[in-house]
Protein backbone atom coordinates (compact mmCIF):
# COMPACT_ATOMS: atom_id res chain seq x y z
CA UNK A 1 0.00 0.00 0.00
CA UNK A 2 2.70 2.80 0.66
CA UNK A 3 3.67 2.56 -3.01
CA UNK A 4 0.29 4.45 -4.05
CA UNK A 5 -0.29 8.21 -2.77
CA UNK A 6 -2.41 8.65 0.26
CA UNK A 7 -4.94 10.99 -1.44
CA UNK A 8 -5.84 7.93 -3.56
CA UNK A 9 -5.84 5.36 -1.43
CA UNK A 10 -8.09 7.77 0.88
CA UNK A 11 -10.38 8.57 -2.78
CA UNK A 12 -10.68 4.72 -3.20
CA UNK A 13 -12.12 3.84 -0.08
CA UNK A 14 -14.61 6.82 0.27
CA UNK A 15 -15.88 5.26 -3.08
CA UNK A 16 -16.06 2.50 -1.84
CA UNK A 17 -18.35 3.21 0.56
CA UNK A 18 -22.15 2.96 -0.76
CA UNK A 19 -23.31 6.74 0.50
CA UNK A 20 -19.94 8.44 -1.18
CA UNK A 21 -20.56 6.41 -3.85
CA UNK A 22 -24.15 7.69 -4.22
CA UNK A 23 -23.29 11.38 -3.79
CA UNK A 24 -20.69 10.81 -6.15
CA UNK A 25 -22.57 9.60 -9.32
CA UNK A 26 -25.27 12.02 -8.55
CA UNK A 27 -22.57 14.77 -9.08
CA UNK A 28 -20.81 13.06 -12.32
CA UNK A 29 -24.25 12.50 -13.87
CA UNK A 30 -25.22 15.57 -15.33
CA UNK A 31 -21.46 16.30 -16.99
CA UNK A 32 -21.82 12.61 -18.11
CA UNK A 33 -25.01 13.27 -20.14
CA UNK A 34 -24.14 16.66 -21.29
CA UNK A 35 -20.30 15.07 -22.83
CA UNK A 36 -22.22 12.63 -24.06
CA UNK A 37 -24.81 14.77 -26.07
CA UNK A 38 -22.30 16.74 -27.53
CA UNK A 39 -20.05 13.34 -29.16
CA UNK A 40 -23.02 11.33 -29.99
CA UNK A 41 -24.53 14.50 -31.50
CA UNK A 42 -21.02 15.28 -33.51
CA UNK A 43 -20.50 11.60 -33.86
CA UNK A 44 -23.81 10.99 -35.79
CA UNK A 45 -23.75 14.09 -37.95
CA UNK A 46 -20.79 12.93 -39.18
CA UNK A 47 -21.05 9.61 -39.64
CA UNK A 48 -24.59 10.00 -41.21
CA UNK A 49 -24.57 13.30 -43.51
CA UNK A 50 -20.33 14.23 -43.58
CA UNK A 51 -18.60 11.20 -43.94
CA UNK A 52 -18.24 10.39 -47.61
CA UNK A 53 -20.11 6.60 -49.26
CA UNK A 54 -18.14 3.40 -49.55
CA UNK A 55 -16.86 2.45 -52.81
CA UNK A 56 -18.46 -0.70 -52.93
CA UNK A 57 -21.26 -0.58 -50.26
CA UNK A 58 -22.50 2.75 -51.14
CA UNK A 59 -24.55 4.23 -47.82
CA UNK A 60 -25.19 0.79 -46.17
CA UNK A 61 -22.06 0.65 -44.48
CA UNK A 62 -23.28 3.22 -42.36
CA UNK A 63 -24.46 0.97 -39.92
CA UNK A 64 -20.92 0.70 -38.67
CA UNK A 65 -21.65 4.25 -36.80
CA UNK A 66 -23.84 1.56 -33.92
CA UNK A 67 -22.56 -1.84 -34.69
CA UNK A 68 -19.23 -1.47 -34.48
CA UNK A 69 -19.51 0.79 -30.66
CA UNK A 70 -21.85 -1.59 -29.79
CA UNK A 71 -20.27 -4.08 -30.47
CA UNK A 72 -16.93 -3.15 -28.51
CA UNK A 73 -19.22 -2.16 -25.56
CA UNK A 74 -20.18 -5.41 -25.60
CA UNK A 75 -16.94 -6.80 -24.79
CA UNK A 76 -15.71 -3.73 -23.10
CA UNK A 77 -18.55 -4.28 -20.45
CA UNK A 78 -17.68 -7.71 -19.65
CA UNK A 79 -14.11 -6.82 -18.79
CA UNK A 80 -15.19 -4.60 -16.53
CA UNK A 81 -17.80 -6.63 -14.99
CA UNK A 82 -14.99 -9.52 -14.84
CA UNK A 83 -12.84 -7.05 -13.13
CA UNK A 84 -15.54 -6.02 -10.75
CA UNK A 85 -15.92 -10.01 -10.02
CA UNK A 86 -12.15 -10.33 -8.95
CA UNK A 87 -12.58 -6.84 -6.82
CA UNK A 88 -15.52 -8.16 -5.33
CA UNK A 89 -14.13 -11.51 -4.19
CA UNK A 90 -10.66 -10.51 -2.84
CA UNK A 91 -11.70 -7.39 -1.40
CA UNK A 92 -15.49 -8.08 -0.63
CA UNK A 93 -16.06 -4.57 -1.85
CA UNK A 94 -19.83 -3.55 -2.05
CA UNK A 95 -19.72 -1.25 -4.68
CA UNK A 96 -18.15 -3.82 -6.96
CA UNK A 97 -20.93 -6.02 -6.35
CA UNK A 98 -23.24 -2.92 -7.29
CA UNK A 99 -20.98 -2.03 -10.59
CA UNK A 100 -20.98 -5.53 -11.77
CA UNK A 101 -24.70 -6.29 -11.45
CA UNK A 102 -25.56 -2.98 -12.92
CA UNK A 103 -23.44 -3.15 -15.92
CA UNK A 104 -25.53 -6.89 -16.84
CA UNK A 105 -28.74 -5.09 -18.72
CA UNK A 106 -26.39 -2.46 -20.38
CA UNK A 107 -23.97 -5.20 -21.85
CA UNK A 108 -26.91 -7.26 -22.62
CA UNK A 109 -28.51 -4.68 -24.66
CA UNK A 110 -25.33 -3.64 -26.87
CA UNK A 111 -24.96 -7.18 -27.47
CA UNK A 112 -28.39 -7.80 -28.79
CA UNK A 113 -27.56 -4.51 -30.71
CA UNK A 114 -24.62 -5.59 -32.78
CA UNK A 115 -26.10 -8.51 -33.33
CA UNK A 116 -29.09 -7.32 -34.90
CA UNK A 117 -27.37 -4.77 -36.73
CA UNK A 118 -24.60 -6.71 -37.69
CA UNK A 119 -27.62 -9.16 -39.32
CA UNK A 120 -29.64 -6.74 -40.66
CA UNK A 121 -26.29 -5.45 -42.88
CA UNK A 122 -26.03 -9.11 -43.55
CA UNK A 123 -28.60 -9.97 -45.43
CA UNK A 124 -28.55 -7.29 -48.76
CA UNK A 125 -24.16 -7.31 -48.08
CA UNK A 126 -23.56 -10.94 -47.42
CA UNK A 127 -26.89 -12.52 -48.19
CA UNK A 128 -27.47 -14.25 -45.24
CA UNK A 129 -29.19 -12.81 -42.04
CA UNK A 130 -27.24 -15.17 -39.79
CA UNK A 131 -24.13 -17.73 -40.13
CA UNK A 132 -22.53 -19.99 -37.65
CA UNK A 133 -19.36 -18.55 -38.27
CA UNK A 134 -16.59 -18.36 -35.02
CA UNK A 135 -17.49 -14.63 -34.42
CA UNK A 136 -20.91 -14.42 -35.22
CA UNK A 137 -20.82 -17.69 -32.59
CA UNK A 138 -19.04 -16.50 -30.34
CA UNK A 139 -20.91 -13.04 -29.59
CA UNK A 140 -23.75 -15.04 -29.53
CA UNK A 141 -22.46 -17.21 -26.34
CA UNK A 142 -21.42 -13.86 -24.91
CA UNK A 143 -25.31 -12.74 -25.17
CA UNK A 144 -26.03 -15.76 -23.59
CA UNK A 145 -23.26 -15.28 -20.73
CA UNK A 146 -24.98 -11.08 -19.94
CA UNK A 147 -28.44 -13.04 -19.82
CA UNK A 148 -26.64 -15.88 -17.76
CA UNK A 149 -25.04 -13.37 -15.21
CA UNK A 150 -28.78 -11.62 -14.87
CA UNK A 151 -30.44 -14.53 -14.04
CA UNK A 152 -28.53 -16.09 -11.58
CA UNK A 153 -28.61 -13.17 -9.82
CA UNK A 154 -32.01 -13.22 -9.78
CA UNK A 155 -32.58 -16.52 -8.89
CA UNK A 156 -30.70 -16.71 -5.70
CA UNK A 157 -32.60 -14.81 -2.39
CA UNK A 158 -29.55 -14.02 -0.60
CA UNK A 159 -28.29 -11.48 -3.02
CA UNK A 160 -24.28 -11.46 -0.69
CA UNK A 161 -24.39 -15.33 -2.11
CA UNK A 162 -26.19 -14.02 -5.45
CA UNK A 163 -23.49 -11.63 -5.68
CA UNK A 164 -20.01 -14.11 -5.19
CA UNK A 165 -21.98 -16.73 -7.65
CA UNK A 166 -22.03 -13.69 -10.07
CA UNK A 167 -18.49 -12.80 -9.65
CA UNK A 168 -17.22 -16.26 -10.43
CA UNK A 169 -20.09 -16.70 -13.51
CA UNK A 170 -18.70 -12.91 -14.92
CA UNK A 171 -14.86 -14.43 -14.60
CA UNK A 172 -15.52 -17.64 -16.02
CA UNK A 173 -16.95 -16.15 -19.07
CA UNK A 174 -13.69 -13.94 -19.72
CA UNK A 175 -12.10 -16.58 -21.30
CA UNK A 176 -14.60 -15.87 -24.20
CA UNK A 177 -13.57 -12.56 -24.84
CA UNK A 178 -10.20 -13.03 -26.82
CA UNK A 179 -11.87 -15.74 -28.31
CA UNK A 180 -13.93 -13.13 -29.83
CA UNK A 181 -11.81 -10.86 -30.98
CA UNK A 182 -9.23 -13.46 -32.33
CA UNK A 183 -11.68 -15.28 -33.92
CA UNK A 184 -12.00 -13.79 -37.42
CA UNK A 185 -8.12 -14.24 -37.47
CA UNK A 186 -7.91 -18.13 -35.89
CA UNK A 187 -10.52 -19.46 -37.95
CA UNK A 188 -12.19 -18.70 -41.71
CA UNK A 189 -15.36 -16.62 -40.57
CA UNK A 190 -17.60 -14.89 -43.10
CA UNK A 191 -17.09 -12.05 -40.52
CA UNK A 192 -13.90 -9.77 -42.06
CA UNK A 193 -11.03 -9.28 -40.38
CA UNK A 194 -10.65 -6.25 -37.58
CA UNK A 195 -10.81 -3.07 -39.75
CA UNK A 196 -9.77 -0.24 -36.56
CA UNK A 197 -8.29 -2.72 -33.60
CA UNK A 198 -5.13 -4.31 -35.45
CA UNK A 199 -0.99 -3.46 -35.16
CA UNK A 200 -1.34 -2.16 -38.64
CA UNK A 201 -3.05 0.84 -39.88
CA UNK A 202 -6.46 1.42 -39.76
CA UNK A 203 -7.95 0.05 -43.00
CA UNK A 204 -10.48 2.58 -43.00
CA UNK A 205 -9.86 6.06 -44.37
CA UNK A 206 -9.91 9.03 -42.12
CA UNK A 207 -13.02 10.85 -42.70
CA UNK A 208 -15.14 8.03 -41.90
CA UNK A 209 -13.02 6.69 -39.20
CA UNK A 210 -13.58 9.95 -36.98
CA UNK A 211 -17.03 10.28 -36.78
CA UNK A 212 -16.63 6.31 -35.99
CA UNK A 213 -14.32 6.92 -32.64
CA UNK A 214 -16.49 9.69 -31.36
CA UNK A 215 -19.69 7.33 -31.65
CA UNK A 216 -17.50 4.49 -29.50
CA UNK A 217 -16.45 7.18 -26.96
CA UNK A 218 -20.28 8.50 -26.69
CA UNK A 219 -21.34 5.07 -26.09
CA UNK A 220 -18.72 4.51 -23.43
CA UNK A 221 -20.10 8.03 -21.59
CA UNK A 222 -23.62 6.38 -22.60
CA UNK A 223 -22.04 3.39 -20.81
CA UNK A 224 -21.56 5.27 -17.42
CA UNK A 225 -24.83 7.18 -17.40
CA UNK A 226 -26.69 4.18 -17.83
CA UNK A 227 -24.99 2.12 -15.29
CA UNK A 228 -24.72 4.96 -12.56
CA UNK A 229 -28.47 5.26 -12.52
CA UNK A 230 -29.16 1.58 -11.98
CA UNK A 231 -26.32 1.33 -9.23
CA UNK A 232 -27.96 4.44 -7.61
CA UNK A 233 -31.20 2.30 -7.45
CA UNK A 234 -29.66 -0.71 -6.54
CA UNK A 235 -27.36 0.75 -3.62
CA UNK A 236 -30.68 2.29 -2.14
CA UNK A 237 -32.40 -1.38 -2.38
CA UNK A 238 -29.55 -2.97 -0.77
CA UNK A 239 -28.93 -0.12 2.17
CA UNK A 240 -32.69 1.00 2.43
CA UNK A 241 -31.88 -0.02 6.43
CA UNK A 242 -29.33 2.24 6.92
CA UNK A 243 -29.43 5.39 8.36
CA UNK A 244 -28.28 7.43 5.40
CA UNK A 245 -30.77 6.22 2.82
CA UNK A 246 -33.79 7.19 5.70
CA UNK A 247 -32.21 10.43 6.15
CA UNK A 248 -32.03 11.02 2.75
CA UNK A 249 -35.87 9.53 2.22
CA UNK A 250 -36.92 11.81 4.67
CA UNK A 251 -35.68 15.07 2.67
CA UNK A 252 -37.18 14.21 -0.50
CA UNK A 253 -40.52 13.53 1.10
CA UNK B 1 -2.36 -7.30 0.84
CA UNK B 2 -3.23 -9.14 3.52
CA UNK B 3 -2.99 -13.21 3.60
CA UNK B 4 -6.37 -13.90 2.86
CA UNK B 5 -6.75 -11.48 0.09
CA UNK B 6 -3.55 -12.77 -1.67
CA UNK B 7 -5.18 -16.78 -1.43
CA UNK B 8 -8.27 -15.41 -2.82
CA UNK B 9 -6.19 -13.49 -5.67
CA UNK B 10 -4.04 -16.39 -6.17
CA UNK B 11 -7.16 -18.63 -6.57
CA UNK B 12 -8.93 -16.50 -9.08
CA UNK B 13 -5.96 -16.40 -11.46
CA UNK B 14 -5.52 -20.15 -11.04
CA UNK B 15 -9.18 -20.67 -11.96
CA UNK B 16 -9.30 -17.90 -14.83
CA UNK B 17 -5.65 -19.57 -15.79
CA UNK B 18 -7.30 -23.25 -15.46
CA UNK B 19 -10.61 -22.01 -17.69
CA UNK B 20 -7.98 -20.65 -20.46
CA UNK B 21 -6.07 -23.72 -20.84
CA UNK B 22 -8.75 -25.84 -21.30
CA UNK B 23 -11.16 -24.17 -23.55
CA UNK B 24 -7.62 -23.41 -25.76
CA UNK B 25 -7.27 -27.60 -25.97
CA UNK B 26 -10.61 -27.96 -26.86
CA UNK B 27 -11.06 -25.19 -29.43
CA UNK B 28 -7.67 -26.83 -30.79
CA UNK B 29 -9.27 -30.31 -31.11
CA UNK B 30 -12.36 -28.61 -32.63
CA UNK B 31 -10.24 -26.91 -34.99
CA UNK B 32 -11.40 -28.08 -38.42
CA UNK B 33 -15.22 -27.68 -37.24
CA UNK B 34 -14.43 -23.96 -36.51
CA UNK B 35 -13.56 -23.41 -39.93
CA UNK B 36 -16.22 -21.47 -41.60
CA UNK B 37 -15.42 -22.91 -44.93
CA UNK B 38 -12.45 -25.07 -47.13
CA UNK B 39 -10.08 -23.31 -49.42
CA UNK B 40 -9.86 -23.98 -52.97
CA UNK B 41 -6.55 -25.46 -52.30
CA UNK B 42 -7.77 -27.65 -49.89
CA UNK B 43 -10.33 -28.87 -52.58
CA UNK B 44 -7.89 -28.94 -55.22
CA UNK B 45 -6.17 -31.63 -53.05
CA UNK B 46 -8.96 -33.54 -51.78
CA UNK B 47 -9.15 -33.11 -48.66
CA UNK B 48 -12.80 -31.30 -49.15
CA UNK B 49 -15.51 -33.83 -48.53
CA UNK B 50 -16.55 -36.26 -51.80
CA UNK B 51 -19.84 -36.76 -51.74
CA UNK B 52 -21.38 -34.40 -48.84
CA UNK B 53 -21.92 -30.42 -48.53
CA UNK B 54 -19.58 -28.17 -47.60
CA UNK B 55 -18.56 -24.55 -48.25
CA UNK B 56 -15.83 -23.28 -50.69
CA UNK B 57 -14.49 -19.51 -49.66
CA UNK B 58 -12.06 -17.95 -52.03
CA UNK B 59 -12.22 -14.68 -54.33
CA UNK B 60 -13.85 -14.87 -57.83
CA UNK B 61 -10.86 -14.49 -60.83
CA UNK B 62 -11.57 -11.84 -62.74
CA UNK B 63 -13.13 -12.11 -65.99
CA UNK B 64 -14.42 -15.63 -65.29
CA UNK B 65 -17.71 -14.76 -64.40
CA UNK B 66 -19.95 -16.15 -67.33
CA UNK B 67 -23.70 -17.35 -68.07
CA UNK B 68 -23.60 -19.84 -70.37
CA UNK B 69 -27.02 -20.35 -71.32
CA UNK B 70 -27.69 -16.81 -71.23
CA UNK B 71 -29.90 -17.73 -68.19
CA UNK B 72 -29.85 -17.23 -64.41
CA UNK B 73 -26.89 -19.89 -64.16
CA UNK B 74 -23.44 -18.39 -63.29
CA UNK B 75 -20.36 -20.00 -63.46
CA UNK B 76 -16.69 -18.75 -62.32
CA UNK B 77 -13.70 -19.57 -61.09
CA UNK B 78 -12.63 -19.02 -56.99
CA UNK B 79 -9.42 -19.02 -56.15
CA UNK B 80 -7.35 -18.32 -53.43
CA UNK B 81 -4.21 -16.68 -55.79
CA UNK B 82 -2.73 -20.81 -55.41
CA UNK B 83 -5.15 -23.62 -56.85
CA UNK B 84 -8.89 -22.73 -59.00
CA UNK B 85 -12.35 -24.41 -58.18
CA UNK B 86 -15.08 -23.78 -61.03
CA UNK B 87 -17.99 -22.71 -59.62
CA UNK B 88 -21.64 -22.85 -60.85
CA UNK B 89 -24.63 -21.24 -59.41
CA UNK B 90 -28.37 -20.97 -59.95
CA UNK B 91 -30.18 -17.69 -57.64
CA UNK B 92 -29.60 -14.24 -57.19
CA UNK B 93 -26.20 -12.96 -56.30
CA UNK B 94 -25.35 -10.40 -53.43
CA UNK B 95 -25.01 -7.09 -53.81
CA UNK B 96 -20.97 -7.37 -52.77
CA UNK B 97 -20.63 -10.35 -56.09
CA UNK B 98 -18.20 -8.89 -57.78
CA UNK B 99 -14.89 -10.12 -59.37
CA UNK B 100 -11.86 -10.12 -57.41
CA UNK B 101 -14.32 -10.10 -54.20
CA UNK B 102 -13.97 -13.01 -51.63
CA UNK B 103 -17.28 -15.38 -51.62
CA UNK B 104 -18.92 -18.21 -49.77
CA UNK B 105 -20.42 -20.94 -51.77
CA UNK B 106 -22.14 -23.72 -50.22
CA UNK B 107 -22.82 -26.77 -52.27
CA UNK B 108 -20.93 -29.87 -53.30
CA UNK B 109 -18.50 -31.27 -55.77
CA UNK B 110 -19.83 -33.17 -59.02
CA UNK B 111 -18.12 -36.02 -60.90
CA UNK B 112 -16.19 -33.65 -62.99
CA UNK B 113 -14.97 -31.68 -60.14
CA UNK B 114 -17.42 -28.33 -60.82
CA UNK B 115 -18.26 -26.72 -57.54
CA UNK B 116 -22.20 -26.97 -57.87
CA UNK B 117 -23.51 -24.19 -54.85
CA UNK B 118 -26.69 -23.78 -53.69
CA UNK B 119 -25.99 -20.68 -51.84
CA UNK B 120 -23.41 -17.70 -52.46
CA UNK B 121 -22.94 -15.93 -49.65
CA UNK B 122 -20.33 -12.70 -50.46
CA UNK B 123 -17.61 -12.03 -47.70
CA UNK B 124 -17.00 -8.41 -47.03
CA UNK B 125 -13.39 -7.35 -46.71
CA UNK B 126 -12.14 -4.80 -43.95
CA UNK B 127 -11.26 -1.67 -46.02
CA UNK B 128 -13.56 1.12 -46.25
CA UNK B 129 -13.14 4.23 -48.34
CA UNK B 130 -14.81 6.76 -50.90
CA UNK B 131 -15.43 5.74 -54.23
CA UNK B 132 -12.44 8.67 -55.44
CA UNK B 133 -10.00 6.84 -53.27
CA UNK B 134 -10.78 3.41 -54.28
CA UNK B 135 -10.51 5.08 -58.16
CA UNK B 136 -7.29 6.64 -57.77
CA UNK B 137 -5.80 3.41 -55.68
CA UNK B 138 -6.81 1.39 -58.91
CA UNK B 139 -4.79 2.87 -61.03
CA UNK B 140 -1.59 4.66 -59.66
CA UNK B 141 0.56 3.84 -62.30
CA UNK B 142 -1.15 5.63 -65.34
CA UNK B 143 -1.66 8.29 -63.15
CA UNK B 144 2.16 8.64 -62.36
CA UNK B 145 2.72 8.61 -65.92
CA UNK B 146 0.61 11.32 -67.30
CA UNK B 147 2.20 13.67 -64.42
Amino acid sequence: MSIIPAPIVRFYHRTASPPHFYSLANKLLPWLVGIFILLAGAGLYGGLYLAPTDYQQGDSYRIIYIHVPAAWMSLFIYVIMAVMGAISLIWRMKIADVVLISSAPIGASFTFIALVTGSLWGKPMWGTWWVWDARLTSELILLFLYLGVISLYGAIEDKRTASRAVAILALVGVVNIPIIHYSVQWWNTLHQGPTVAKMDKPSIHIDMLIPLLLMATAFKFYYAIAMLQVAKVEILKREQNMQWVKKLVETKA
Amino acid sequence: MTPVRRQRLILILLMVAGIGIAVTFALKSFNENLMYFFSTTEVAEGKAPKDAKFRLGGMVVEGSVERPDRGIMVRFGLTDYNKQVTVEYSGILPDLFREGQGIVANGRLNSKGVFIAEEVLAKHDENYMPPEVAESLKEPVPEAEKQ
